[in-house]
């Protein structure tokens, strides 16, 4: 009879960690990734300095075909790691009935 | 056959419950992508209702708990439900008109355990299990929230802080898209689960079902339903408070904010834990401010919700009590139905009280003047 399940509680943490932070950061990889290559720099000559208030580029795909290859595997894992989260979720929430 | 009449009502007023939860909470999931621009507010709502009514299916862990874990089944009679419903009805449509995303959760659980206590006394209550499956949660659920929250924020401008602004917002507005709609999932995993483990509760007080059953699959489907066209008609005052009134929030923010909030609350829902998805989208949201440089955390709205969470339990507990004291007053089904004929006169003063400072998709998004009605509108309603 504990009143908190320390348990539970650490895997909340560690797990809320990598998923809840772990996954927007590598969604920002992406974005890095994919900006990667020529058209950055012109975007950033432009006037849109990087990291400054002045950006007012909104172009994503920087050019680079290997920047380009490997945002869209990070995105991909991505979408798969949410899909298998939900799917853990399911088959975790359906328990047996207790007994009748 | 009285019996079933009043099984019959109470499972309808379970499913206005439902739906008060849902717009009360479309905020939750969609206050941050409204507010940084990432969809339009009406998309936003729609997306949001349809990813309710799956996440409703995803899991009964939850159900589960309400049903059983909170008050001794054997006392718990359908009056006592009726009331419990009425209270959590009630402090929902208040704090509504206030623009407090107080949570729903605890608005039912707190009826719930009040009329409970007025029915069969305090010890038809399991306090041990209300303690560490709803009290402790609810403190520590926005922290943890708020951690998450705060880590992704410095991590997303740090690992994009090449990227030019306007590029950044862009990706992340796309990014948001994303992460939103695994919260209203998560939030229909989390807050249809409530209403089914009362319904539950009812049928099981009621002989229907077997005391320890999970929730039929009617149950499951009309309160995926509920949820969802609650979700839908948008609870736009609690929207811009979270929205606008908490933290100005940029892109990166609103994905740092969704993604942390669809975790905790996805996790938690996994253990069992009721815990409220608004306390998570409120510690999410404050966490993203503090993990910015330079963002401004507005801590007198935060204060005042705060306040409104700690009263929400007890709150809706007393209004949960007289309900009982009412319809045990009148007695039997009358008893009942007088109740419900009071809970409907009173969600119809609220709603007209509401429409003098309207909120709704065109003005949700109107600049933070210090309280919920946007300016133009004459304000004297919201203000106190």
């Amino acid at each position: 009879m504990s009143w908190i399940n320390l348990t539970a509680l650490w895997k909340i943490v560690v797990f809320g960690l990598i998923a809840g932070a772990g996954l927007p950061a590598l969604f920002a990889g992406g974005l890095y990734s994919l900006s990667l290559g020529p058209n950055r720099a012109r975007a950033a000559a432009a006037g849109g300095v990087a990291g400054s208030d002045g950006g007012d580029s909104d172009v994503l795909v920087g050019g680079s075909i290997i920047g380009m290859v490997i945002a869209v595997i990070v995105f991909l894992i991505i979408l798969a790691a949410i899909g298998w989260c939900v799917y853990e979720i399911y088959t975790l929430g359906h328990p047996a009935p207790a007994k009748k | 056959m009285s019996n079933d009449t009043v099984l019959v009502l109470v499972v309808i007023t379970a499913l206005c419950f439902d739906f008060t939860n849902g717009f009360h909470d479309t905020g939750n999931a969609m206050a941050t992508s409204i507010a940084t621009g990432a969809l339009g507010p009406r998309t936003a709502v729609a997306i949001s209702g349809v990813l309710n009514f799956v996440g409703a299916f995803l899991s009964l862990a939850v159900a589960a708990t309400i049903a059983s874990g909170l008050v001794d089944t054997g006392k718990v009679t359908l009056t006592v439900v009726a009331a419990g419903l009425a209270g959590g009805i009630i402090w929902n449509l208040l704090t509504w008109l206030l623009g407090i995303p107080s949570s729903s959760s605890h608005a039912l659980i707190g009826g719930v355990i009040g009329s409970t206590m007025a029915a069969a006394g305090g010890s038809a209550v399991l306090w041990h299990g209300l303690v560490s499956k709803v009290v402790i949660p609810a403190v520590l659920s926005p922290v943890i929230a708020g951690l998450v929250a705060a880590c992704g924020t410095w991590l997303l401008y740090r690992i994009t802080r090449s990227l030019t602004d306007g590029a950044r917002r862009h990706g992340f507005r796309i990014g948001q898209i994303g992460s939103a709609c695994v919260v209203s999932l998560a939030h229909g995993t989390n807050d249809a689960q409530k209403t089914m483990g009362v319904i539950t509760l009812a049928l099981i007080a009621n002989g229907t079902l077997a005391k320890g059953s999970n929730a039929p699959v009617w149950v499951i489907t009309c309160c995926a339903l509920a949820i969802a066209l609650g979700t839908y008609i948008g609870g736009w005052r609690v929207i811009r408070t979270l929205g606008k009134g908490l933290v100005e929030i940029e892109s990166p923010q609103g994905m740092a904010a969704e993604s942390a909030s669809a975790a905790v609350i996805l996790l938690s829902s996994s253990f069992g834990y009721s815990l409220s998805t608004t306390h998570v989208a409120t510690g999410s949201i404050i966490g993203t401010g503090i993990g910015k440089k330079g963002a401004e955390v507005r801590w007198n709205v935060a204060g005042r919700m705060a306040t409104a969470w700690v009263f929400t339990l007890p709150s809706a507990a007393i209004v949960g009590a007289t309900g009982y004291g009412i319809a045990y007053g009148v007695g039997g089904t009358i008893g009942v139905i007088v109740d419900l004929i009071i809970l409907a006169a009173l969600s119809g003063f609220i709603y007209w009280r509401s429409r003098a400072t309207k909120v709704d998709h065109s003005n949700v998004n109107a600049d933070w003047t210090g309280g919920v009605a946007p300016e133009q509108v004459p304000a004297e309603a919201t203000a106190a």
